[in-house]
């Protein structure tokens, strides 16, 4: 089926069930510990010996010498895989980084080698008898010293998905030159994290020449080409299976060195073979989000209208790597007739730089709002109304292309309306509770709405239950609840009629889990593949196919009606594919973020009062996990603005806090009761379904909001994250 | 429940340790009402051999070294990481798992709570959570006190911030924190 | 992790005569810091000895009022008790204060006393620590240093203590018993039980090779006001950048025990005789001599004002 033109009023319009706040069909699994990850598979992995990685100990470099004697002769050892035994292996489209390193060393934490032993306590022990002599290389780790000598790059998120390498509309220098008002400055947002608490695990096993992998994986079909490349193999001969993915944000989107390694582990070994990657080692094994170091200029007229406006950033990446895309935002949140977005790359040997949830737009948007915060307080206005005033409905760099909706007004006004922002002090330090100094900030949301083709099989059964399969993923996200409301919805069945599997990549092929296009194209298959379904019951049940309502499990027509089990054993397989809407309409998704803050007068600890997102993100499919991606994503947002950094050996070329003692993610006590509004305008230009992301957006501007208010309650500005006591400590007024 | 034997081929090549004592033990613990025992490797954790040994995938291993609380279960009515004991310590003891309290079926009211409030997201650290919400609970009402209180020598309450700070230890990454508090609030709102 | 034989001794004196008799033996009670230092590889027993069947798990009062806590008392367990929740404020909060719940229930008060450094180049064993392998260098020094210590550190470690529990023992003037392995009993106050670095990093306390803690020992009651500070990044669940346990008296004499700072709780009387002029006076004098790194100068001011915070809690109350 193809989307090309909007959508007219379809089952999914009648909101039985979509749009319902509906509880997680998978959560009596999940929250009685029966829900199986993949490292939890004893029932398909018999008799699986244990694989322990072991890590390259340098940045750059190459292996003199593995000297693999002892271990091998420890207690348990089945078999040892390195580079030697590994033979030839390709490298998946999505790696930049290759995911067995020998004899050449790529970065920190490289996987080596891997150690198969028959139990978990003696692989970990023989791992640790691998000796590594290296011949240490001259590795660039410093992105603020790398920076100037790097060279320019394209934007792959501009519109025609090879954007030029500087993207410019009138003449910005000269515009900004005259500009009655400027700002220009510059921020840094620190390497961060993914940390999903579900480390990387995989169990392999091969039949033969075919090889399954139980793993934990966002994109199934991705990875499953990227293996097989790896391996040399042909795709069919791969199958995945991750039907419960214990966090991913963008770290699981690709193939990692767990599923190579134990692919490798279990045929040297002969028999399946499970790895997981230790936490300490994820950190500089796997994927970052990269840091950045960004420079914003804006110059507006004296009653605040944008007249010119340049973002520029730069970022690291490992040879081949790419850029984090922290100006794209920029080119579409606000309206100013000259415009520049720019950014550079550096060659880093660092560990590979990747996506992390929202990538682009979490760093850039961070800069940005920080940058029309303070660029309020130069013209005297108040930071929504500024926002406000350079709203913009059509695409700033192509004006004849309207948003297909936007709401980012609605977004600001409702949000300040609730959260009381009249009560805010513009003057910042005035506000006192006790120890501590109480702030307020705002910032815009923006990320854009992407739709991926995705497909599924829905079939009957004779007791009228709907099945639904597809290899898409529910990271978190509440995927099985969406499709089995879609589902539910388009075939007239109660939502517990439905039966939902995923991420088989044995399944018809999805969009997956990332960019936050999953929820929308995601069900749009689903939507698809019950289109057909129901063609192919009415037919069967001998109903014209166009006057016909599926409801309460039952075929309708005028007067006759039949049950839908009488359909049992039809099924019907279809993918949802994309026209160029997403070309005609600038599909975006929109939020107003707002914080409270309390600074500690003595120590400048921060803590968050109170925080609110107004979201505006089409339809809304289910009111209740779409709230819980929203505040889970706010919970990143006080990370990445209070405490999250990938702290960098420049010396030695690694991140030195790779744990979760080290690097600190928020924890309960860090996170007030969260307030979020869904505006809940379906788009007829997205799917069927009327519904955009919403996963990502709730990071989107999270940071700057935090980082304003701190501003509004201290009157130091701090411009480097995260902001961490000691970066406005000095300047906070003295209390002794 | 029986003992997992060591293939022939690895206890051959065991390390000559002149006078060691072997470096298997046979741990007997009571896990979710059920006593058994089994031959288990002195490394072995308790988290390990829940997990590996007697099956019990609930509990989870998030970091391995105390620092995300995804392991925790309870032992003889506490809560404790599994992660940082050894089996060997536990003999005898009464350990009690995410499927010991509930299963899909019949869902312990916590477990129902954490459904009802979407507490949880990915559901991996999920386990981990509950018990360790179970186990505050307990904290409270025996008075143990808590950094939250403003006054250590008084009892705690049933208080947002008390329970905020009690379930530190339990990260959750995917941020379902305002939620699980709600759940929890729901479930001693229930007890009182 | 190395593989190990393990045993649990009955009396105090059979478990130091364990370890005393086997070189590589180590005692075991929560196993919280322990068992991840082995998973590292960081510690590598090829014995342990379990002291939890010693009957170590008592707290008692003392003949002049004070309290004998037993080492093997849980930290929940001893912040809990009614005796130091009343008298001893500043313990219980300090104990409060630290690691989690999970970690408090099972970790024990000897245990919590011995725990070692948090530095993160000493947690990864491809780098260069002379905590960890004598001799072989500080990849700490010129590195990330941002929690690290600002004083009482050497060229050859700026490593810090990173306990909560053992600073306000400091404050509370507690004395350390011990068993050594030919059955002689000790006592080591709290001020000489934990070294500073030197150039032997990797010997971390006073006690022997086999000399096993039983008990902590709490001088009757000063009265006072009892805090306990602790500033970090996040608000639970994470280590001190610095801490501050304090007992302040009506008249506004005071005791001032820094944590976070230092290889050991870090107090000196000469400082406390300043508490009258400020907090300026008394941090001044504390640190006199203090060798921050770029990453940690914040540490410097950030022991003043969070002594000024303590000092304004003390009058409040």
């Amino acid at each position: 089926m193809k989307f090309d033109t909007p959508a007219g009023t379809n089952p999914i319009d009648q909101g039985k069930v979509v749009g319902r706040p509906t509880p997680r069909i998978d959560g009596p699994l999940k929250t009685s510990g029966r829900a199986p990850y993949a490292y939890e598979r004893h029932d398909v992995a018999e008799n699986a010996a244990y694989g322990v990685i072991v890590h390259a100990g340098i940045a750059k470099g190459r292996l003199n010498a593995l000297h693999l004697d002892e271990a091998k002769a420890a207690p348990g050892v089945v078999t040892i895989v390195t580079a030697d035994t590994a033979g030839k292996l390709g490298k998946g489209n999505m790696n930049t980084a290759k995911l067995l390193g020998g004899p050449e060393i790529d970065h920190y934490h490289q996987a080596i080698a891997l150690v198969v032993a028959e139990t978990f306590e003696q692989a970990r022990a023989a791992a640790n008898l691998v000796r590594a002599d290296y011949a240490r290389g001259q590795g660039k780790y410093d992105l603020e010293a790398a920076l100037p000598g790097a060279p320019p790059v394209p934007d792959p998120n501009a519109n025609d998905g090879k954007g030029p390498k500087i993207d410019k509309v009138g003449d910005f220098e000269r515009f900004f030159a005259s500009a009655p008002v400027k700002l220009d400055q510059k921020y840094t947002t620190p390497d961060q994290s993914h940390a999903m608490m579900e480390p990387f695990a995989t169990i392999a096993a091969w039949k033969g020449d075919e090889l399954t992998v139980w793993t934990s994986n966002q994109m199934i079909n991705w990875t499953k080409g990227d293996l097989a490349k790896t391996l040399g193999l042909p795709k069919e001969k791969v199958r995945l299976d991750s039907p419960y993915v214990g966090g991913g944000f963008g770290g699981k989107l690709f193939l990692r060195a767990d599923a190579v390694m134990a692919a490798l582990g279990a045929r040297q070994a002969g028999r399946p073979v499970k790895v997981t990657i230790a936490r300490p080692m994820m950190a500089n094994n796997a994927t970052h989000r990269p840091a950045t170091i960004q420079r914003i200029r804006i110059g507006c007229d004296k009653d605040g209208t944008i007249t010119a406006i340049a973002h520029e950033s730069g970022s690291g990446d490992l040879p081949g790597g790419g850029p984090e895309t922290a100006v794209s935002q920029t080119k579409l949140l606000y309206a100013g007739a000259h415009r520049m977005t720019a950014m550079k790359l550096a060659v880093l040997d660092l560990p590979e730089g990747n996506a992390m949830r929202a990538p682009g737009e979490a760093p850039g948007l961070m800069a940005l709002e920080i940058a029309m915060d303070e660029m309020a307080e130069k013209l005297g206005m108040d930071p929504v109304q500024f926002r406000i005033k350079n709203d913009t409905m059509v695409d700033p760099e192509k004006p004849e292309r309207k948003f297909s909706q936007r709401h980012l007004v609605q977004c600001l006004n409702d949000g300040a309306q609730r959260f009381g922002w009249s009560r805010r002090n513009a003057k910042p330090a005035q506000v006192r509770d006790g120890r501590w100094l109480v702030g307020m900030g705002v910032a815009s949301g923006f990320r854009n709405n992407m739709n991926q083709k995705s497909a599924a099989r829905v079939g009957i059964d004779k007791q009228g239950m709907v099945t639904v399969a597809t290899d898409m993923t529910d990271i978190g996200t509440g995927t099985y609840t969406i499709v089995a409301q879609t589902a539910a919805e388009m075939m007239g069945v109660p939502i517990d009629s439905v039966n939902v599997l995923l991420g088989d990549s044995s399944f018809p092929v999805s969009a997956g889990s990332g960019g936050q296009w999953g929820g929308n194209s995601s069900t749009a298959g689903v939507y698809a593949a019950c289109m057909k379904l129901r063609e192919a019951v009415a037919q069967k049940l001998g109903f014209n196919a166009t006057d016909v309502t599926f409801a309460n499990g039952k075929v309708t027509s005028g007067n006759r009606s039949a049950d839908l089990k009488d359909a049992a054993g039809l099924s019907a397989e279809e993918t949802m594919e994309y026209g160029d809407l997403a070309k005609q309409y600038q599909q975006s998704t929109f939020a107003g973020h707002f914080v409270e803050v309390g600074v500690d007068a003595y120590t400048g600890e921060i803590r968050i009062r109170r925080m609110l997102a107004v979201c505006d993100a089409g339809r809304i499919i289910n009111p209740t996990s779409a709230r819980s991606q929203v505040i889970g994503a706010m919970t990143m947002g006080v990370g990445a603005a209070l405490m999250e950094e990938l702290a960098v050996d420049k010396r030695f070329g690694f991140f030195v806090n790779h744990d979760l003692a080290t690097y600190e993610v928020p924890v309960h006590a860090d996170i007030p009761h969260q307030e979020v509004v869904f505006l809940d305008y379906p788009d007829d230009t997205t799917s069927p379904m009327k519904a955009k992301g919403v996963g990502e957006l709730g990071l989107c501007g999270v940071g700057a909001a935090i980082a304003n208010a701190i501003y509004n309650a201290t009157g130091v500005r701090v411009r480097d994250y995260p902001i961490t006591l000691e970066k406005h400590l000095a300047k906070l007024p003295m209390v002794a | 429940m029986t003992a997992t034997a060591l293939p022939a081929a690895a206890l051959d090549a065991a390390q000559p340790m002149p006078g060691a004592k072997p470096t298997t033990m046979p741990v007997t613990l009571k896990v979710n009402g059920k006593s058994g025992t089994l031959d288990l490797d002195t490394r072995t954790t308790l988290l390990d051999a829940l997990r590996e040994h007697w099956k019990l995938t609930g509990t989870k291993k998030g970091c391995d070294h105390g620092q995300c609380g995804a392991c925790t279960v309870l032992v003889n009515g506490t809560r404790i990481n599994s992660c940082l004991s050894l089996a060997v310590q536990h003999q005898g003891d009464e350990i009690t798992t995410i499927e010991g309290l509930g299963s899909p079926d019949k869902l312990h009211p916590m477990q129902a709570a954490f459904v009802k409030h979407d507490g949880y997201q990915c559901g991996y650290c999920t386990p981990g959570q509950i018990c360790s919400a179970v186990g505050v609970l307990d904290e409270i009402k025996r008075g143990i006190p808590s950094h939250a209180q403003a006054d250590v020598a008084a009892r705690p309450a049933v208080t947002n911030d008390e329970m905020r700070e009690r379930m530190s230890g339990n990260i959750c990454r995917c941020g379902a924190y305002s939620n699980i508090l709600e759940a929890m609030t729901d479930v001693a709102g229930a007890k009182a | 992790m190395k593989a190990f034989t393990y045993e649990r001794a009955k009396t105090p004196a059979e478990a130091a005569a364990a370890v005393a008799n086997n070189p590589g033996a180590k005692f075991l009670a929560g196993g919280t810091n322990l068992l991840d230092l082995m998973k590292l590889e960081i510690e590598t027993p090829s014995h342990l000895v379990d002291v939890q069947d010693l009957k170590l798990d008592r707290i008692e009062e003392t003949s002049d009022g004070g309290l004998r806590i037993g080492a093997f008392v849980s930290n929940t367990d001893l912040a809990a008790h009614d005796r130091v929740r009343r008298d001893y404020g500043a313990l219980t909060r300090a104990i409060v204060a630290g690691a989690s719940g999970q970690l408090r229930n099972k970790a024990s008060t000897a245990g919590n006393l011995l725990q070692r450094t948090r530095c993160p180049y000493f947690y990864d064993t491809n780098q260069p620590c002379n905590k960890r392998k004598p001799g072989s260098g500080c990849a700490a020094i010129g590195g990330y240093s941002r929690q690290l210590g600002i004083i009482g550190t050497s060229d050859a470690c700026i490593a810090t203590f990173p306990g909560d529990m053992a600073v306000a023992m400091r404050v509370l003037d507690a004395t350390v018993e011990t068993v050594k392995p030919d059955g002689q009993t000790r006592r080591i106050p709290i001020a000489d039980f934990h070294r500073l670095w030197g150039n032997t990093p990797h010997v971390e306390t006073a006690l022997e090779r086999g000399e096993l803690i039983t008990a902590v020992t709490l001088p009757k009651p000063i009265g006072g006001t009892h805090i306990y500070r602790k500033v970090r990044d996040r608000a639970s669940y994470a280590y001190a950048l610095v801490s501050v346990a304090a007992v302040i008296q009506p008249d506004g004499s005071a005791r001032f025990a820094v944590g976070g700072i230092a290889p050991k709780p870090w107090r000196m009387a000469e400082a406390e005789a300043l508490a009258p002029k400020g907090a300026k006076a008394v941090a001044t004098r504390l640190l006199a001599g203090a060798r921050p790194t770029s990453d940690n100068a914040f540490k410097v001011p950030l022991v003043e004002r969070t002594i000024a915070a303590v000092m304004a809690e003390g009058a409040k109350a």
